[in-house]
């Protein structure tokens, strides 16, 4: 179980990025992973007062603030129409509506969890995080960087075309995932495996597997790819061989699949 | 630290340690519908509403429901009552624990979505566990609930 000494609701985020120095200091997100953890924060900060907590919408991009809970993201139409609804898939599994409703997209990312479907959905369609003290990194970049005392603000997600399917395989509904694929396709091919168990990698078509279009072969050929090319492991879901065919599957099944939506249109 | 809020319509002032847990604030507060299954944020039991949204109270901090308004089964029961009947009709429950937060779930459901399809309740009540029974019982009330419920619009049109 975890302690807190000291809570305190932050006026601002300069004063959460001055209090957050410390090393016992813990912002909270949702709070439902933090709590699991045997662990005892000197100061407990909290960003729910600073207006995190809405999308918004520009020309260019949805800007999503930190506090936005997984929930938010699953129902907002603008989300679900530009991405086909794989938004919505990225999260419908986890858990139930009552903890979608409190975790949060800035502590799901934060993290950088092995096992993350949110982590999977926003590096594939090329999402960037904003961090207070260093500024705007993409998702892919930032999931590399090794945790520091920043505070993440909000995460932006650019506007365009693009084809995505977001799938994930599980031993039972609600569970944490053995695999996540998402495949995001605008000008180029962004497939991205999570949960592997390790934290979610991007893949592109550098030997134009797929630059004839997607046909069940070339499709199957781009899984086979994926499968060489991502290294996975085990953990009690899943032994690494296991997670490496699921690689191709889900791979060709992903890219199947957005072959018939550009069909349809 | 002084808190301020409100439980079930009641404002309500008290004395918090920082790491209070909205479950165990609320029991103390006299919500004893209100109960912990798993403690790993997985079952549903603690399930309260939060300015009207379900979330599960042991995994917030009594803290961050200041200036919030929170509302358990005990402030819902002349909503609760109709459809509880339902469920006990079809002895849906066997040992009965995890009622509560199901019932709260379910008429978090229902108001956001008052005529669900089957994978649509399965989707909405998939964090609601129940060791009991393979939930077929409950699935079985909701949908007579919701038959009756339609029922009784179409009579009062």
């Amino acid at each position: 179980m975890i302690e807190i000494a000291k809570y305190v609701k932050v006026k601002s985020l300069e004063e959460a990025y001055e209090l957050n120095q410390k090393k016992s200091s813990a912002v909270i997100g949702g709070m439902l992973w933090l709590k699991m953890q045997k662990k005892r924060v000197g100061t407990a900060i909290d960003l729910s007062d600073l207006g995190l907590d809405r999308i918004e919408e520009t020309s260019e991009e949805y800007q999503i603030g930190a506090m936005v809970t997984l929930r938010q993201i699953e129902q907002h139409e603008g989300l679900n129409r530009m991405t086909e609804g794989a938004v919505r898939d990225s999260v419908r599994h986890i858990v139930g509506v009552q903890f979608r409703n409190m975790a949060t997209v800035g502590g799901s990312l934060f993290g950088r969890y092995g096992f993350s479907d949110v982590l999977t959905f926003f590096m594939a369609v090329g999402a960037k995080v904003e961090l207070y003290h260093r500024g705007t990194v993409s998702v892919e970049e930032f999931a590399q960087m090794p945790y520091d005392r920043d505070i993440l603000v909000r995460v932006i997600v650019p506007k365009g075309q693009q084809s995505t399917v977001y799938l994930s395989q599980r031993n039972t509904e609600t569970d944490f995932p053995v695999l996540t694929c998402c495949i995001s396709k605008a000008e180029e091919v962004r497939c991205v495996i999570g949960a592997r168990p390790m934290r979610a990698v991007c893949l592109r078509d550098e030997q134009g597997i797929l630059s004839g279009g997607i046909t069940p072969e070339s499709a199957a050929a781009f899984g086979t790819y994926v499968k060489e090319h991502v290294v996975t492991g085990s953990n009690l879901r899943a032994g690494g061989e296991y997670r490496s065919i699921l690689c191709q599957v889900l791979t060709k099944r992903a890219l199947l699949r957005i072959a018939e939506m550009e069909k349809e249109g | 630290m002084l808190i301020e809020l409100w439980i079930n319509e009641k404002k309500t002032t008290a004395e918090i340690e920082p790491d209070t847990l909205l479950i165990d604030f609320l029991r103390k507060q006299g919500c004893k519908s209100v109960k912990r299954g798993c403690e790993t944020a997985n079952c549903g039991l603690c399930t309260v509403f939060v300015d009207d949204k379900p979330v599960l109270s042991c995994s917030m901090l009594a803290a961050r429901a200041a200036g919030h308004h929170v509302v358990t089964l005990e402030g819902l029961q002349e909503e609760a009552k109709g459809f509880a009947a339902y469920i006990a009709d079809q002895g849906a429950e066997q040992c009965g624990f995890c009622n509560p937060g199901f019932m709260m779930n379910a008429i978090a459901m229902f108001r956001e979505n008052p005529d669900p399809t089957e994978e649509e309740i399965l989707e909405y009540l998939a964090g609601n566990l129940c060791r009991c029974s393979g939930y077929e019982g409950q699935m079985r009330g909701i949908r007579s609930y919701l038959a009756y419920k339609k029922k009784e619009e179409g009579a009062s049109e």
